[in-house]
């Protein structure tokens, strides 16, 4: 289980998280939905030890998170896939899934869980050669997933996969959520689709300046009126 | 024919200046910091295959394979006692911190060495080191010949290194986004410290080549620190043969400007191209990303 206490983090003197608390489960899908600029990313980034906290804690079975480099936060089983992908351009695909699997634990396991990558991602067996540049915006966000899955998360920090992919596409991509889901996988989703991410998830939190404003279950929150007026759109309040 | 002559030294020392800029071109890729004391490093491997050979009688050939490692450690010292407080800085300021600590780290260096071992220059003068390769009328010095291609062998295992090493691939990530290689779990600051020990080795070894075939002395370190400068910029970030490619170039055309201008002229083709590169093409010759 994943559980965040008070969490205070700030750019300079700017707060940016003020007394953030919450959890995901183990096996839990949780939805983090908000504005731009809510902090949404700002948590994410946090609890991947790529921003220091000012103060509360982060735990991850037990074992406190927020004191550890990334690099022992991967080693722990949580795994951040960054907005915007940021994967390796320059090389290739291959060979960015096998820097996913850069700790010690994971190199154990390297062949096996590759293999199992290409069973959940074909396209990337197709292009296993090519640079990661030259790939679809769809087929990046797959290499990005299959290349945090490298690194055997049993907690999986999404900051908005869904971001500048069609439709289809981002449907494939929340399939694959859902079937990771299915396999035990914990996850943690920010999401700017808040309608197919509530869907998707079992349960929600509502983060605005910097603050959890709201929180509950996936379906109730789709129906909660605030959420509907401000992230829905006039449009999902006939249609829900 | 003397144009052919000299050509054929532009592309010997080319090379030279090609494995210089390829250790700086590691650690301005890698930390982004810029170590203007590189020539000085450079330097220190000169004399230490000066002395190894002078004292001990030890081939600087052979001596390199004990400088590489040594300058290896120098590395890992110099970085963990200075470099390491510049890389937590944010980018810019890496660089700006990274040009004060190098300027006075070269000024240690460089009074350190006239304190040490005078002023006087030096070179080692083996017992084939007047021995030439005849081809036609052109003569080609062996010792020269050997360094290029020693050269050309030490980048080629260093380019197999990055591309293959669980390491060397760790290198490139952290080069091309340092916070997408700590989210694999790769110890950036670890990956730091190897390239900057892999710079400094790279540093030495081109020293040792650079005191069997020319002068050294304490005052060098400035001009080779200038030579790589340019190289860099001339072949761009991120590949080593382009460094080795932008350094011939730049021997080459070093060579062709003292047959039609005279020596003087020398070092000023080498900054002229550095600026007309800067304006045309500032991603370099063989640089990928602007």
């Amino acid at each position: 289980m994943l559980e965040v206490d008070d969490l205070e983090v700030s750019y300079g003197a700017l707060p940016a998280l003020q007394r953030v608390n919450l959890r995901v489960g183990r096996g839990e899908i949780v939805a983090l939905v908000g504005p731009n600029g809510a902090g949404k990313s700002t948590l994410l980034k946090t609890i991947a030890g790529l921003m220091t906290p000012r103060g509360g804690s982060i735990r991850w079975e037990g074992k406190r998170l927020d004191v550890e480099p990334p690099e022992h936060i991967v080693e722990c089983g949580v795994a951040l896939v960054p907005e915007g992908r940021r994967l390796f351009a320059r090389m290739t695909v291959r060979e960015n899934l096998e820097l996913g699997a850069f700790t010690q634990r994971a190199q154990k396991e390297r062949r096996e869980q590759m293999e199992r990558v290409y069973i959940l991602f074909p396209r990337l067996r197709e292009r296993e050669d090519q640079l990661a540049g030259s790939l679809s915006g769809g087929e990046q966000q797959m290499l990005a997933l299959g290349r945090a899955l490298m690194g055997l998360p049993r907690l999986l920090l999404l900051d908005e996969p869904s971001m500048g992919l069609a439709p289809r596409v981002v449907e494939s991509i929340f399939a694959i959520l859902a079937e990771l889901h299915r396999d035990g996988m914990s996850l943690l989703v920010v999401e700017q689709s808040v309608h197919a991410v509530l869907t998707l998830a079992q349960r929600a939190y509502l983060l605005e300046g910097g603050k959890i404003v709201g929180e509950g279950e996936g379906q109730t929150m789709l129906k909660d009126d605030h959420i509907r007026a401000a992230y829905l759109g006039p449009l999902a309040r006939g249609t829900a | 024919m003397i144009l052919t002559q000299q050509l054929v030294l532009g592309l010997l020392v080319g090379g030279l200046y090609g494995l210089a800029a390829a250790g700086l071109s590691l650690t301005f890729g890698v930390l982004r910091i810029l170590n203007v004391a590189h020539g000085e490093l450079l330097m220190l491997g000169g004399y230490a295959a000066f002395w190894l050979f002078a004292l001990w009688g030890i081939d600087p050939f052979l001596s390199l394979l004990g400088i590489g490692p040594a300058m290896f450690i120098l590395g890992l010292v110099l970085y963990w006692a200075l470099f390491q407080f510049v890389v937590r800085a944010h980018e810019e300021l890496r660089i700006k911190n990274s040009l004060l600590i190098g300027f006075g780290l070269t000024l240690v260096l460089h009074t350190l060495a006239i304190h040490f071992w005078t002023a006087d220059e030096r070179a080692v003068t083996t017992a084939y080191a007047g021995a030439v390769i005849r081809v036609g009328t052109l003569a080609i010095p062996l010792v020269r010949l050997t360094s290029l291609v020693l050269a050309f062998a030490v980048l080629t295992a260093l380019q197999l290194f990055l591309a293959r090493a669980r390491w060397g691939r760790a290198i490139r990530a952290t080069a091309e986004d340092w916070e997408a290689a700590a989210l694999m779990g790769i110890p950036v600051g670890k990956t730091y410290l190897l390239a900057f020990a892999l710079g400094t080795a790279l540093a030495g070894i081109a020293g040792g080549l650079v005191s069997v075939s020319y002068s050294i002395s304490p005052s060098i370190g400035l001009e080779w620190t200038l030579k790589a400068l340019i190289v860099v910029v001339l072949a761009g970030l991120g590949s080593l043969f382009g460094c080795f490619a932008g350094g011939i170039l730049l021997g080459l055309a070093e060579a062709t400007s003292v047959v039609f201008l005279g020596g003087p002229y020398r070092e000023v083709i080498g900054l002229l191209l550095f600026l007309i590169i800067l304006v045309v093409r500032p991603q370099g010759l063989f640089g990928g990303r602007a």
